[in-house]
């Protein structure tokens, strides 16, 4: 749910159905980057379930606000309060040295668990990879190796998902199972904070515009 | 924990360059050297081992600007800082994989670099040992530059200027280690102290490292 | 009660960290630094180069050390403070502890590089050469080097907030560093020069000799003091030059003198 911006097109009461518990809860968060504001502070709360469309011109702190809410930006006002999360960020986190399976396999380890490698190979023959589950991931196209960040999201535990620009670099059809797949998540749960310029084509979704601060000329 | 070490040591297997290119610039220096100062050939001239501890600095320098810049290009790195269950065991883990490939492997080629430096094959085994000791101190303590200078485009000479002040300790006690080797006397002394380089590094480096890393990814 | 305590404590620390508070309470601390440095060091350098007697050995050249010795004493010390004011910036983020390295490293870099000039200058005359790779030397020379990597890593950060961060993680590494250096250096000195000669150690150096030392070494003190402190109210003016209470500062003067007289 969501306090501050007016042009919200969120249903309440759906929310309500769900765990009551808030993912994210950000009150009066600014960020700053040299000691200048970049939006007008903020007012959210993530809630199971909630798909936040994230819209802004450029320089007006998407990507910084993402980075702060996954604790990577240290320069900010106010407060926010987090689950564990997955954050996607321009970097897409891969190692262009391992497949996408040794990459995941990484990634799990990192967490302290083991591969769920069966869980594993059927996500990637979802995101159309399977054939390159064993490739090194700097043989693969961008667009492959976006989709193969995709499979990590989906692999982690944690149910929040911060993704910047998640589109980039996908072909027609990749974009369409990318929504496919944030309409499921939050469907079963989870919830998700997305930067995009493109529109999401979700079943229900949230639109947070950030307003680039006065007098702020980034 | 052994998931991370696989993943280290596959990605180190599979960038060979990064491990071989340090490891031919140490012999090429130590080929410089001999052809610099023709002494060497003389039996009487002392031998190159002074040089040596220098030598391995170097080479340690040059291997350190590639430990977190891949992870830092890819974005792992963030990943890692965000996600880890522990960071800072995968921060150990990578560093010991540098050693692995640096340190480590210096250690192994000993026998090669004192048949160049002219030490007697008896000497080696210690020598061996004194690298053994010593070489962690300087991935462990080198991780704090390397981590600080990973955002910086060209970050080489500031690298240089952070860390070889810290690696002052290792090469005075290594390279009295090594000499008491070469004349023969007993060499516990120093290596004690060599031990102790390592294992105050090894208690206080990584959480230095891993602050330094934080500072990093903010740089973007 | 203790808990009154530790909040006043709390409010104290809250104060030391506002830019605000330390602008107006040291306004009188470095008018005091500043007369005390200039007196200290008029005397001590009078005394020390016209009325302290000659050496018996070295002559009239141990006179440098009247320079040499609290320059090496102020630059160390100015390392440590950084190192503190590292440990207080990354611990408790505070902003005014980057404004102190910022200001503690000039001169932390020209008393170190005094040091080790007039040492040379020093031991010329006494060791007959410019340059003897003694352990104090060395070690001063390593100091030196340190400063010179935390101002090459400021220089290269753009982002004020970044270049704070990674400046005071570098002074608090290299700080506890320091002793190990120190140290190794010194077990290095005694290892090849057995038979050093100390310069500043002599058991027997008479009131008259040591007195003036004193005095200087408080002179350099008091100046380090007054340097840094006046850049520190410089930087706290430039940071805060956004705020109220800076404008306030500079609107007012003409208003608040008048009423003064």
């Amino acid at each position: 749910m969501l306090d501050n911006p007016p042009s919200q097109t969120y249903n309440a009461d759906q929310a309500a159905a769900h765990d009551n518990e808030p993912l994210l809860r950000t009150s009066t968060l600014v960020c700053q980057r040299d000691h200048q504001d970049l939006f007008e502070p903020l007012d959210l709360t993530v809630m199971p379930g909630d798909c936040l469309e994230l819209l802004g011109p450029n320089g007006s702190g998407k990507s910084t606000l993402l980075r702060t809410l996954a604790g990577l930006h240290s320069q900010f006002s106010g407060e926010y309060k987090s689950v564990g999360l997955v954050y996607q960020g321009h970097r897409l986190g891969l190692d262009e040295l391992l497949s996408p399976l040794e990459n995941l396999a990484w990634f799990s380890g990192l967490q302290d668990q083991a591969l769920d490698r069966s869980e594993a190979l059927r996500l990637l023959a979802r995101l159309g990879l399977l054939e390159q589950a064993h490739t090194p991931c700097q043989r693969l196209s961008a667009g492959q190796q976006r989709r193969a960040a995709i499979a990590r999201w989906l692999m982690a535990p944690q149910s929040l998902w911060l993704l910047d620009e998640p589109f980039n670099a996908l072909d027609v059809q990749s974009q369409q199972l990318l929504n496919e797949l944030l309409s499921e998540h939050c469907a079963g749960g989870g919830a998700v904070i997305c930067a995009t310029h493109l529109i999401l084509q979700v079943a229900e979704k949230t639109t947070v515009q950030l307003q680039p601060q006065s007098g702020s000329d980034l | 924990m052994k998931g991370l070490l696989q993943r280290e040591l596959v990605a180190t297997l599979r960038t060979r360059g990064s491990v071989i290119n340090p490891l031919g610039f140490l012999l090429l220096s130590i080929l410089l050297f001999a052809i610099a100062d023709p002494g060497v050939r003389d039996e009487q001239s002392k031998d190159l081992s002074s040089v040596f501890w220098v030598l391995i600095l170097l080479t340690n320098m040059l291997s350190l600007d590639a430990m977190f810049r891949r992870d830092f290009d890819s974005g792992a790195l963030e990943q890692m800082l965000i996600s880890a269950h522990m960071p800072f065991v995968a921060i150990l883990a990578r560093i010991f994989v540098h050693w692995l490939g640096s340190g480590l492997l210096i250690t192994l080629f000993v026998p090669l670099l004192g048949l160049l430096l002219g030490l007697r094959p008896e000497m080696f085994l210690p020598i061996m040992l004194v690298l053994l000791v010593g070489t962690p101190a300087l991935s462990l303590l080198g991780s704090i530059g390397a981590a600080l200078t990973v955002g910086f485009s060209r970050g080489g000479a500031i690298l240089a200027l952070l860390i070889l002040p810290l690696f002052l300790p290792v090469l005075i006690f290594g390279n009295a280690s090594v000499a008491a080797v070469v004349s023969g006397q007993a060499y516990t002394a120093p290596l004690v102290w060599l031990a102790l380089c390592s294992s105050v590094a090894l208690t206080l480096a990584p959480w230095a490292t891993w602050a330094a890393l934080k500072i990093s990814v903010e740089m973007q | 009660m203790s808990g009154r305590i530790t909040s006043s404590l709390k409010q104290l620390w809250h104060k030391l960290g506002s830019p605000r508070w330390f602008y107006e309470i040291t306004h009188n601390w470095v008018r005091f630094f500043g007369v005390s440095a200039l007196l200290l060091l008029t005397v001590g350098f009078i005394w020390g180069i016209a009325f302290a007697p000659a050496d018996y050995q070295q002559g009239n050249s141990f006179r440098i050390m009247y320079v040499h010795v609290p320059a090496a004493m102020v630059g160390q010390s100015l390392y440590l403070g950084m190192g503190v004011a590292g440990f207080v910036g990354l611990v408790w983020r505070m902003k005014l502890a980057d404004v102190a390295i910022a200001a503690t490293l000039p001169l932390g870099i020209g008393l170190t590089a005094l040091a080790l000039f007039s040492g040379s200058v020093w031991g010329r005359p006494t060791w007959g050469s410019w340059w003897e790779w003694d352990g104090r030397t060395v070690s001063t020379l390593v100091l030196l080097f340190l400063y010179l990597g935390i101002y090459a890593l400021r220089e290269a950060i753009a982002d004020s907030n970044l270049r704070a961060r990674a400046a005071a993680l570098v002074s608090l590494v290299g700080t506890v560093n320091i002793p190990v250096i120190k140290y190794s250096v010194d077990w290095w000195n005694t290892l090849h020069q057995p038979a050093s000669f100390s310069l500043t150690e002599k058991p027997a150096m008479p009131p008259e000799m040591w007195l003036p030392l004193l005095v200087m070494a408080l002179g350099f003190y008091c100046f380090a003091a007054h340097n840094v402190l006046s850049r520190m109210r410089l930087e706290v003016l430039r940071r805060e030059g956004k705020t109220r209470w800076v404008n306030e500062l500079f609107a007012a003067p003409a208003a608040s003198q008048s009423t003064e007289r």
